[in-house]
């Protein structure tokens, strides 16, 4: 059907943009991460003390451990607040259905770093929650423990990620027939019978989509807890840039990075098989 | 005949849109009864207010002393076979079939019975387990059958369940499902737009036309004896004969024949098989000669187009060897009882 000459047009270009920018610079990382710094240089000394640094010192596994408890919230709070939008958005918003679709696509066109700005000033010292909860006489003195924290971090992300968890949902729940929802009432289920029994599990594989791309995506942010984490709310990506950067230990950052690559391939491993496994058309 | 279904002038508007206009109908314990009506004549309408997926604007259902259209869907006595079928993709066969017995907290036991005599019943034990996207059309049908009438419905409302299937499986669904209707005894509103499949299974056809009800009658009487120019020309095929009746006359073109009717325009429908050659002269029929235009063979019968020499036409259903060949001159007969005269929206 297509000569020899177009196939290979339109196939090499992509494979080797491919093997050029991403594979590469993988086995890049992959080999810095066995090799070694001394004396400010980089190595090639083969060695595993990168990967044992990683898995013995506790600086590194306590921040993979606090980066993946930050995910996981982020991912559980993006999901409490995106499922019942986008039930709402697919089910209930009629004729208005585009404008509240908009609405929740909206700020994914406003800079990243302008929403974690805005958190900043509504939690810091003299910020616009303080100012209020003094205001109303909550509390006498500012609650310093809102900015730079895990708290700050989970909020932040939760607010920028959970348009990623209401998309794929929506999407799911607007491919529910609507006669089957019919079909259940018409069977006698109530309509909270009909949500548990017919919509949430027709949804699921929109919710581990969604869940997915929280949770990847919170794991390897380093902006928001670098403007709001502080020292207690650092993950591991922060440890990575500084190791590529000040630190200049690049094989220890490789290592780490490697690490996590490995952690988000097969998470997406799995939340595939679950979506195939729950997908039915 | 008791009546389980009543239907009182029920309307429904959709914006500015009415749908369906001050519907009046008794559905009897353990009938078939079809709402027939091409698309847009608000049939699928009736059936989902019926079913509680529509609020009617105006008007009342009542079943055995109950007022149906103040319940939601899910606590009417009633079950729907849909259109598409509408199996939860997710279930097993058998898990859809026992969804409702499930729901209603029927014991584990009695669901296990309950929902494996009714795959039994539709024969589809041996796919219990299947998923339905791994079964077939004609097989989804069965099992939406199935789903509906485990629940021993008073009603069971279907939704045009056999316009997806192909045209023998079609015929061969026709002849089951009436044969299943009669088994289990529960009354069936089923809904089409296909006369001929309104004809084989009903006990009674109700015609709608614009969200009007036109006629409600045996498909015998709504055959023989239809009531509007509109249900003789849907239901089979006729001759719409509009004229006018004067003093105990009828006249249509040249032709005229007494008839016991009031004065003014008029339509009479004759049927095609009613028109036949002319036997001898003088007696009571009227006569006329017409040459043949066109011929369509049919198998057993065969359909003749002839003109009159005023214009008129008729269509004349043939039996046996086909004498009549284009161009040849014919004279023709039908017998004035067999003119049956129809309200017309024309002719009034």
């Amino acid at each position: 059907m297509f000569s020899r000459a177009y196939k290979a047009a339109v196939t090499i270009p992509p494979l080797a943009w491919v093997t050029l920018f991403l594979l590469v610079p993988y086995l890049l990382m992959f080999c810095y991460s066995f090799w070694a710094v001394a004396s400010g240089n980089v190595v090639h000394q083969w060695n595993l003390g990168n990967y044992q640094d990683l898995l013995t010192k506790d600086v590194y596994r306590q921040t993979l451990l606090r980066s993946l408890w930050i995910a996981a919230r982020v991912t559980a709070f993006a999901l409490l607040l995106g499922y019942p939008l986008a039930y709402f958005l697919s089910f209930y918003a009629g004729a208005r259905k585009d404008l509240f679709y908009q609405l929740v696509i909206i700020p994914l066109w406003v800079s990243y770093l302008v929403r974690a700005y805005a958190w900043k000033t509504i939690l810091g010292t003299d910020g616009v929650l303080n100012t209020l909860l003094q205001f109303f006489h909550i509390t006498q003195h500012p609650v310093d423990s809102l900015l730079y924290s895990p708290f700050a971090v989970v909020l932040t992300l939760t607010h920028i990620y959970t348009p990623f968890v209401v998309l794929p949902i929506y999407a799911a729940m607007e491919h529910i027939p609507r006669n089957l929802v019919e079909a259940s009432h018409d069977l006698g289920a109530s309509p909270i019978q009909t949500f548990w029994q017919v919509i949430f599990p027709l949804s699921a594989p929109g919710m581990i989509a969604g869940a997915t791309f929280a949770f990847v995506l919170s794991l390897g942010d380093f902006l928001a807890p670098q403007l709001l984490g502080g020292p207690s709310g650092i993950m591991i990506s922060n440890i990575v840039v500084s190791l590529f950067g000040a630190a200049y230990n690049w094989p220890l950052g490789a290592a780490i990075s490697f690490c996590i690559l490995v952690l988000v391939v097969s998470l997406l491993a799995l939340a595939e098989r679950l979506e195939k496994k729950w997908s039915y058309s | 005949m008791t009546s389980l279904l009543s239907i009182r002038n029920i309307a429904k508007s959709f914006g500015k849109t009415r749908v369906l206009r001050d519907i009046s109908l008794e559905v009897a314990e353990g009938e078939f009864l079809t709402i027939l009506g091409e698309s847009g004549s608000g049939k699928t309408t009736l059936l989902r207010v019926i079913a509680g997926f529509e609020q009617a604007t105006s008007g009342e259902l009542w079943m055995g002393g109950e007022r149906l259209d103040a319940l939601p869907p899910y606590k009417r006595p009633v079950n729907t076979v849909f259109q598409h079928y509408a199996l939860f993709p997710h279930l097993t066969i058998g898990d859809n079939v026992g969804y409702g017995l499930r729901i209603g907290g029927v014991s584990k036991g009695e669901t296990t019975t309950r929902v494996n005599a009714a795959l039994a019943m539709v024969k589809m034990t041996a796919h219990a387990e299947k998923k339905p996207s791994k079964i077939s059309g004609g097989q989804q049908q069965r099992v939406a059958l199935a789903r509906a009438l485990v629940n021993r419905p008073k009603l069971l409302l279907l939704d045009e369940p056999l316009s997806a299937l192909d045209a023998n499986l079609r015929r061969q669904m026709q002849i089951e499902l009436k044969a299943l209707q009669r088994e289990v005894g529960i009354a069936f509103v089923f809904i089409t737009h296909d006369q001929e499949e309104a004809m084989v299974m009903s006990d009674r056809i109700a015609l709608l036309k614009g969200g009007r009800l036109e006629q409600i009658a045996t498909p015998r009487e709504i055959y023989s004896r239809p009531a509007t120019s509109y249900v003789a020309q849907f239901i089979g095929h006729t001759n719409l004969l509009r004229g006018s009746v004067a003093n105990g006359i009828a006249r249509c073109g040249s032709l005229t024949w007494p008839v016991q009717a009031a004065d003014g325009p008029t339509a009479f429908s004759v049927r095609p098989e009613n028109v036949r050659l002319a036997v001898g002269a003088g007696n009571a029929a009227v006569q006329f000669e017409g040459r043949v235009q066109h011929q369509a063979f049919h198998g057993a019968t065969e359909m003749v187009r002839v003109e009159c020499a005023d214009g008129l036409v008729f269509l004349i259903r043939m039996t046996g060897a086909g004498g009549a060949k284009v161009g040849d001159s014919l004279r023709l007969e039908f017998s004035p009882q067999e003119a049956v005269a129809v309200r017309d929206a024309e002719a009034a």
